[in-house]
């Protein structure tokens, strides 16, 4: 076998093999982290006023890299998904006959960490309905400094005032701390980025960004919530 | 030490070959002594069993002192029982109480496929092993002793990680059926070390590649493993072999430094 041959292949056997995938999940998990993040720092403008907001909404909308910026976070969420599906349904098949009485040790496993599967494909559900309400959800424009935009403002706000869809909202954000509460600690483990000086730290922090993003995503559905769909827009 | 018989209720799995249906059956014992081992109140039954003229229940054990790891039971729904950091061989009756049921089944995964009743076959292991978990030495008298240096550090990590007895615990514990732990232990132990250290590249990447090849499941990073484990692994050796293995697959170091290589 030629020595490039051998070489392609060896890319080829990591990506397939049970690390290697586990590691490219860990890298989409991590982006996904990132833009989650920054998505929230972004919300946060809500607060500030209608025009921050939809200035806000309108640049990243007309900026040139949208399309790009649009894809990669596709193929980001397709293939974490899809790696995070093809994983499961391999651990599925390692256990053909399953325990008559399996107990949690209370010492590794905990709820969120079991349910990573479910609270993903649920929250590949939200995420979908959220792109439909929101990115491809009714256009409303309104015009600041002779340039109209999207009122993204208004959408949110209608769209909050409806206490059912604040629940739903809930609901997902405490589905994405479960996911992110074992994810975050997950991904530095898959890469063998472990220490016993800072590994305590990381666990931590991963538990504090499942927490706070998932309050603080929740305070936007809530704020719109009581401060229009009680007083009125 | 109390020397009163216990009543244990028994729910063992039955099974009479691979390819046949196994199902769980119910025992009682009524002179079980505190003071016995897990094996031996299996040993009482299968005297019962066999004054009865019906087929002893068929476990496997070979040390009965906890180092070799052959002792595989899944008992009430832990490998090994509840006793942390013990082997089933190593499990006493005392823990349990007068009158309690206990359910005792094999270690379930795909990779190890039940023989009869509790015994699976594990050589998934051995093949494993045989791929990678060795070290190359020369033929002809030792080696000085003292001539290779080996880190204080490193021999503390490849001593911890070569506690493991390859009792399958990890796999049996794990929700995906993965043998991370396992592998994960012998990769530490060798490649710590520096008589292990020149094929520690080749090493980690054939062992994954058997391991994957013989149907375990994928690592979720749950450390059910850690807390089943008899003997203390950490999963700490995981996030090494994640490591090692990223390095030996992206990098054409093995290829420089361990010589030849097969990879496929
Ligand atoms: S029989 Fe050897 S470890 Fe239990």
């Amino acid at each position: 076998m030629s020595k490039s041959f051998a070489k392609s292949s060896l890319y080829f056997n990591y990506f397939f093999s049970s690390i290697g995938k586990k590691q490219v999940l860990a890298v989409t998990a991590t982006f996904l982290c990132l833009f989650t993040i920054v998505h929230f720092i972004g919300n946060l403008l809500m607060f500030a006023g209608p025009q921050y907001f939809n200035w806000y909404g309108h640049t990243l909308a007309s900026g040139p890299l949208l399309p790009l910026a649009e894809g990669l976070l596709l193929l980001l969420f397709l293939s974490h998904a899809s790696l995070g599906l093809w994983l499961a349904c391999e651990n599925y098949r390692a256990r053909p006959e399953r325990y008559y009485k399996k107990v949690r040790s209370g010492r590794g496993a905990t709820f969120a960490s079991a349910t990573m599967p479910f609270t993903g494909i649920l929250l590949l559900f939200f995420l979908v309905l959220h792109l439909l309400h929101f990115r491809f959800g009714p256009v409303y424009t309104i015009v600041y400094d002779g340039v109209e935009m999207r009122d993204f403002y208004r959408l949110m706000i209608e769209f909050y005032a409806n206490p059912l869809n604040v629940v739903l909202y809930l609901l997902s954000m405490c589905l994405l701390s479960f996911h992110l509460g074992h994810g975050v600690q997950s991904i530095f483990q898959s890469y063998g980025w472990i220490h016993s000086k800072y590994t305590p730290w990381v666990k931590r922090m991963g538990l504090l960004i499942a927490v706070f993003l998932a309050i603080g995503f929740s305070s936007f559905p809530l704020w719109a919530y009581l401060k229009h769909g009680v007083v009125g827009y | 030490m109390s020397s009163k018989n216990m009543t244990i209720h028994l729910k063992i799995w039955r099974q009479k070959c691979c390819s046949e249906k196994g199902r769980m059956e119910n025992y009682t014992l009524t002179t079980v002594s505190p003071d016995m081992s897990f094996l031996e109140m299996l040993d009482l039954l299968n005297q019962e069993l066999i004054v009865k003229g019906e087929e002893p229940v068929v476990f496997d054990h070979d040390c009965r002192e906890g180092i070799c790891g052959a002792c595989s039971l899944m008992i009430n729904g832990e490998p090994h029982g509840p006793e942390m950091l013990t082997t089933s061989c190593q499990l006493h009756m005392r823990k349990f109480k007068d009158g309690d049921t206990i359910v005792v089944e094999p270690f379930r995964a795909k990779a190890f496929p039940v023989i009869r009743d509790l015994a699976c076959d594990r050589s998934a292991f051995d093949k494993i092993i045989a791929s990678g978990g060795f070290i190359s030495v020369n033929t002809g008298s030792g080696a000085e002793a003292n001539a290779t240096l080996v880190k204080q550090e490193s021999a503390e990590l490849a001593m911890d990680a070569a506690a493991c007895i390859g009792c399958g615990a990890c796999v049996a514990a794990c929700s995906n059926a993965s043998a991370m732990l396992f592998v994960a232990a012998k990769v530490s132990h060798l490649g710590l070390l520096p008589q292990g250290d020149p094929e520690a590249s080749k090493r980690v990447y054939n062992m994954v590649k058997r391991m994957d090849e013989l149907g375990f499941g994928n690592c979720s990073n749950e450390g059910e493993c850690e807390a089943a484990c008899p003997k203390g692994i950490k999963i700490s050796n995981i996030a090494r072999m994640n490591r090692k293995f990223l390095l030996s697959s992206l990098t054409s170091a093995p290829e420089e430094g361990g010589g030849k290589q097969e990879w496929n």
